[in-house]
């Protein structure tokens, strides 16, 4: 696990793995503050401090789903009253062919159900999901972070990363392990 | 991590976040126990008798049924509503439990979201039987067709439509997004070859980077607060198929709370039904503590005290309104020819449940599971209630009736409780059945838990 003479060519960046969440926010804090910008941190549950240390702002989760939801809420309304009124007229008890009111609950339900699907389908999206491939699961140690193991990486693609600094600066955070990720 | 009331902890002692997940996933690397064989087995034969009543219905059609004129609905809409109201805990549990923060429902709401899925697919059955053509029954959503007709959307059995196929929908989709990390976590466990891909792909590539967890969570209590509202939305929807009728014992504004608190009573009888059970056979008392137990059974008490409140006001209301076909609808259901359902309705939802009252009931799964099972028992007897007193008797005498369930429809009742029984036992073989990476959050230590 000597690094010096590695070549970076086929290198994705360097993966330091820690014990606990505190030295890996720690970490995160550390390289932030040594100007690295390509970052990421690997955590089996979601911890905020770690996603708030590598400075990430906010999710548009939440506006995808309030698209959704008014798109489902609109759309359903505007689909009930062109089939009640426009399409397929019915008298029904002498009610009018706009009403309004029996229709907000298919329209309630169609607002849900759009959300639903933008919240989840936008989550799948921003977090690029499904991806079958990605060259973290090279690092054999890897998989101890759906377990009890915290990572962080440095990608190759951040301007300051050089193979020898990097790794010198990672073994300095006091991790278990730095291990370069392969491409 | 025992909180300042003093409470019993949610998770044992002494379990760290490895543990947790070695414990969790090991029930599905583990070999098959033989009960499981002999739980799965007894229920599959049950789906057996299931298919043989569906392919007897589907060549003979509906006749073979106990319904008639005037009890048009009978087993079919009894089903449905308890079978629906069973999975209504499930999102109670995993959405309105999540937005009020109570971190005990961590070990019980996969297994409940799980819960919902199944008595969602077992009450869909029966209004797809019922209209009687199953094979038509596309015909009830809005689609462009040669015969130029739009379905008539003031109808709540339309509605109710709409309300299901979304509650069906939104529980799947809540449900395979709590599972993904746990997926990944199987993935990296697994040792065969075949499983790691397996549980990769339904993972889809799931890394726990810190923007995945960022979008994850958020997405998760969208739907969370998405769900919560939905579901009380489904059971009014579901009561309104009475309501909006004009029967006498049907046409009430009290409706769509009651079901909706009858719904979220019977579902937390069947959560306890089912992890009373489990908790031991797999030896879980460390993640579904006593504590969980009795949290469910005070929830149950609660709601069933809301139900009996519904009864009584029901009966308060047939008197005060002054309506002699109100007034004799409820002397017929205490005295009429279904009084029978109507004491055992009192005694398994209005009485059995107050035995929960008691220290000593509190503290004993085996007598939590006893009064569950008679909530379990008591909430299909309201329906039966419900269905068969007031269609039988309308208004008018010469239009009076008799109703009683024959096999087929006993056949098909308790064949959708092998479905369900078997859908539960491939679930807890093949999937996690606690959320791990939810586990490993209310661990001490884990994020700015106290140590």
């Amino acid at each position: 696990m000597n690094g010096v003479e590695q070549e970076t060519v086929g290198t994705y960046g360097l993966m330091a793995e820690f014990e606990s969440p505190t030295g890996l926010i720690a970490a995160c804090e550390a390289a932030r503050e040594a100007g690295y910008t390509k970052l990421d941190a690997y955590t089996p549950y979601p911890i905020e401090a770690v996603w708030e240390a590598l400075g990430h702002h906010k999710s548009k989760v939440p506006l995808l789903v309030l698209l959704g939801g008014l798109a489902g809420a609109s759309g359903g309304f505007l689909f009930q009253y062109w089939v009640s009124v426009v399409a397929y007229p019915m008298n029904i008890g002498g009610r009018p062919f706009n009403s309004w009111v029996a229709f907000l609950i298919p329209s309630f339900e169609m607002m849900i159900l759009l959300a639903a699907f933008a919240a989840v389908l936008g989550m799948f999206i921003l977090n690029g999901l499904p991806m079958p491939y990605h060259p973290v699961f090279n690092v054999e140690r890897f998989a101890q972070a759906s377990r009890d193991r915290y990572f962080l990486l440095i990608g190759k693609i951040d301007p300051h990363f050089d193979p020898t600094e990097t790794r010198r600066f990672l073994e300095g955070l006091a991790p278990v392990e730095v291990a370069e990720v392969e491409e | 991590m025992s909180d300042p009331l003093g409470k019993a902890p949610i998770v044992a002692p002494g379990h760290t976040a490895g543990s947790v997940t070695d414990k969790i996933s090991s029930i599905v690397f583990e070999r098959t126990p033989r009960w499981w064989w002999a739980a799965f087995g007894a229920s599959f034969l049950l789906v057996m008798m299931l298919l043989h009543s569906l392919t007897k219905l589907l060549f003979t059609g509906v006749g073979i049924w106990g319904i008639n004129i005037p009890v048009g609905w009978g087993f079919a809409i009894i089903n449905l509503v308890w079978w629906i109201g069973i999975g209504h805990a499930g999102t109670l549990i995993s959405a309105i439990l999540l937005l009020l923060r109570q971190e005990w429902r961590t070990s019980i709401n996969r297994f409940a979201e799980a819960m919902t899925l199944f008595a969602v697919a077992c009450a869909g059955i029966f209004p797809l039987i019922h209209v009687g053509r199953p094979w038509l029954a596309y015909w009830l959503l809005p689609y462009p067709n040669t015969m130029e007709l739009w379905p008539q959307f003031r109808s709540p059995l339309i509605w109710d439509v709409f309300a299901i196929s979304t509650y069906a929908t939104v529980s799947a989709l809540f449900w395979y997004v709590g599972l993904i990390p746990d997926l990944a976590t199987l993935r990296d466990r697994s040792v065969q070859r075949w499983k790691k891909m397996l549980f990769g792909a339904f993972a889809m590539g799931w890394r726990g980077s810190a923007v995945h967890w960022h979008n994850y969570e958020v997405a998760y209590l969208m739907l969370a607060a998405l769900a919560t509202p939905l579901v009380v939305s489904v059971h009014s929807v579901i009561s309104f198929d009475f309501a909006v009728g004009q029967l006498p014992g049907w046409h009430a504004t009290i409706f769509p709370p009651y079901f909706v608190a009858g719904a979220i009573f019977a579902g937390f009888a069947m959560v306890l039904t089912l992890s009373i059970p489990l908790r031991r056979l797999f030896r879980l008392e460390d993640f579904i503590t006593l504590r969980h137990i009795q949290n469910m059974a005070k929830v149950m008490l609660a709601t069933g005290l809301i139900v009996a409140y519904g009864y009584m006001t029901e009966i308060f209301m047939a008197f005060y309104s002054g309506n002699q076909f109100e007034e004799f609808m409820i002397l017929n259901r205490i005295a009429g020819p279904y009084r029978l359902y109507w004491w055992a309705l009192i005694l398994t939802n209005v009485l059995a449940p107050q035995a929960i009252w008691l220290r000593k009931v509190r503290t004993s799964p085996a007598l939590i599971f006893l009064v569950a099972m008679f909530v379990n028992v008591g909430m299909w007897l309201e329906r039966y209630v419900i269905v068969v007193t007031s269609l039988s008797r309308d208004f008018l005498p010469s239009s009076w009736g008799t109703y009683s369930g024959t096999y087929w429809d006993w056949s098909l009742f308790i064949g959708t409780i092998g479905l369900f029984l078997a859908l539960i036992f491939l679930f807890i073989r093949f999937l996690p059945m606690i959320s791990i990476f939810e586990m490993r959050t209310i661990l001490p230590g884990a994020k700015g838990n106290p140590e």
